[in-house]
């Protein structure tokens, strides 16, 4: 009992966070050009695939045409996956074969700054990635709303979310392939049933509920297609505030994992 | 020197689930000098170094660095230490400066003061012609020169260094031993661990021998190998007849057999042994002055602990 309580143990932070965050920052801009690209191109082949390519076929959903209808969830998607990789692979050769978290913990700065750091380092990719495929969409002459300001905050939000949950993950795995698991079983099921090609209300019920619940990306989804179309509704805020609470949960438990990993 | 207590360890205890890693030592570290930890693997030395460093939480006892408590001082304390660790943690995605200057981002370091500090060091560890490389073109000495480097951007009252040549050529040993020597004279505390005993015996003012997590012993290296192994060892390539008439002469002393050759430690004043090899002629007769090796194999035995 001690043991699970002590995992989520409200960690002490101090603004040395910022100094891990800013490593990867540095590192990140040496490669920026490579970086770009990819994040630039992805939204571009799915837009032209799905949303010229396959909407030709698919009806308007909810009065939108197709494109419409996929083109915030792809930000979404973005969100998902740059912060998810960046808080697994990325993260666990930091710590694993590189060993710049033991490097960084003989310093002033703790293993839960570092993990931290890591994480805010995460939601930032989040931020960064998902900004870009927002201006290919808009490129693209998709979405009119002025409430899609605040899509690059909400992506700080979502990025946090799988970064938490992408570093329990990185906690756990004994090796790097290990991580093949969540990837398969969680983020490809995730990319796919999450309202994000398909209405969620085509699906079976039980699997809506286990989509609302189980599936962030559902949520995530949700909010950035309400921001983008500008329609509020009741569903949007419940979506905000079921990420709002899960965040420093996942948060907290993965600050503890990693210490326990890493504090021998 | 002022016998200043630097570091303190009182019963200082780590289990790892039910194996006991470090069980219960104590030792002071003065201001100014250079302490040891040698020891087979496992003994448990990089374990108290990453005790003292505040890294590695303490399962018993009472650690103390320049006053401060490590459990509850942690942060204090990792701002006055410089740690070289025994893995090679530099910052692959950095080039040989900016990982000084990424690290003295760790510890608040101005980043003028910082750019200022990483060439001066660099110079030191004559690296500035390997400024603005990446690291994986560094050689194996240079990474070692690196990491010393890296552990005094903060300008450390304690140097840690764990295993600082282990696996380097000659050329790069002594270069690092000769920079250690220029830190130990303008004050710097080094504690450092080591296998190699001519390393130990180099650098060390005091030095602890450990074993299965105990300090089975402390001094001064030179009193230990006096008191331990005599000043002089006869070594002689073996046979049934030479041991026989070695008991006759030496019936005190301890006998070693190594390979092919008996080691005789008899304990004797400098030049008795000279004088019995004299008399009695054997086969390929040796003698030479005793090190810490001897020390060390006599009370940690011969067998492989890996």
């Amino acid at each position: 009992m001690n043991s699970v309580t002590s995992l989520f143990r409200v960690p002490k932070l101090s603004y040395r966070v910022w100094k891990v965050w800013m490593r990867n920052k540095d590192v990140f801009m040496k490669t920026y050009k490579t970086n770009f690209l990819p994040s630039l191109l992805e939204p571009v082949l799915y837009l032209l695939a799905l949303g010229f390519g396959l909407g030709g076929f698919v009806e308007p959903i909810d009065g939108q045409p197709y494109i419409q209808f996929i083109a915030p969830a792809l930000v979404a998607v973005s969100m998902m996956f740059s912060s998810f990789y960046e808080c697994t692979f990325a993260s666990f050769v930091r710590m694993y074969f590189q060993k710049t978290f033991d490097a960084i913990i003989a310093t002033p700065v703790t293993i839960e700054e570092v993990i931290t750091g890591e994480m805010l380092w995460g939601a930032t990719k989040s931020l960064i990635n998902s900004t870009i495929v927002l201006a290919v969409i808009i490129a693209f002459g998709v979405v009119p709303s002025p409430l899609l300001l605040l899509i690059p905050p909400l992506a700080f939000l979502v990025g946090l979310l799988f970064s938490a949950i992408a570093m329990c993950f990185t906690a756990i795995v004994p090796n790097i392939d290990t991580f093949n698991y969540p990837n398969f079983l969680f983020i490809t099921p995730m990319f796919l049933l999450s309202g994000t090609f398909f209405p969620l209300t085509s699906m079976p019920e039980i699997l809506q509920i286990v989509a609302q619940v189980f599936l962030p990306l559902t949520n995530a989804v949700t909010v950035t297609r309400g921001l983008a179309l500008g329609s509020i509704e009741l569903s949007v805020l419940f979506n905000l505030a079921w990420m709002l609470i899960v965040t420093p949960v996942f948060f907290v438990l993965a600050i503890n994992l990693m210490k326990k990993r890493l504090i021998k | 020197m002022t016998q200043e207590v630097l570091v303190e360890a009182e019963n200082l205890t780590k289990k790892f689930g039910s194996l006991v890693a470090v069980d219960g030592i104590s030792f002071k570290i003065f201001k100014g000098e250079s302490f040891g930890f040698l020891g087979p693997n496992g003994a448990g030395k990089t374990t108290t170094m990453k005790m003292i460093q505040a890294v590695s939480p303490l399962t018993k006892g009472k650690l103390t660095l320049a006053g401060l408590d490590v459990t509850e001082h942690g942060r204090e304390i990792k701002g006055i230490v410089g740690v070289a660790p025994q893995e090679d943690t530099l910052d692959p995605d950095f080039t040989v400066f900016q990982n000084l200057i990424v690290y003295a981002r760790y510890f608040d370091i101005p980043k003028e003061k910082a750019k200022t500090k990483a060439d001066e060091l660099l110079k030191f560890m004559q690296l500035n012609e390997k400024r603005d490389v990446v690291i994986t073109a560094l050689s194996g000495g240079m990474r070692r020169r690196l990491i010393l480097a890296r552990a005094l951007m903060n300008e450390p009252q304690i140097l840690i260094l764990d295993e600082p040549t282990t696996g380097l050529d000659p050329q790069a040993r002594h270069l690092i031993w000769t920079k250690i020597r220029n830190l130990q004279k303008n004050g710097v505390t080094v504690i450092l661990t080591t296998h190699y005993m001519d390393e130990a015996a180099q650098l060390c003012d005091r030095i602890i021998i450990m074993d299965h997590g105990k300090i089975i012993v402390k001094g001064k290296p030179a009193d230990m190998v006096k008191m331990h192994v005599g000043e002089e060892v006869l070594e002689v390539l073996y046979s049934e007849e030479a041991m026989s008439c070695l008991r006759q002469y030496f019936p005190d002393a301890r006998f070693d057999v190594v390979g092919d050759k008996i080691q005789v430690f008899a304990d004797k004043q400098r030049g008795v042994l000279a004088k019995v090899l004299e008399e009695a002629q054997f086969k390929g007769a040796v003698i030479r002055d005793s090190n810490l090796e001897d020390v060390f194999l006599k009370l940690a035995g011969r067998s492989l602990r890996d």
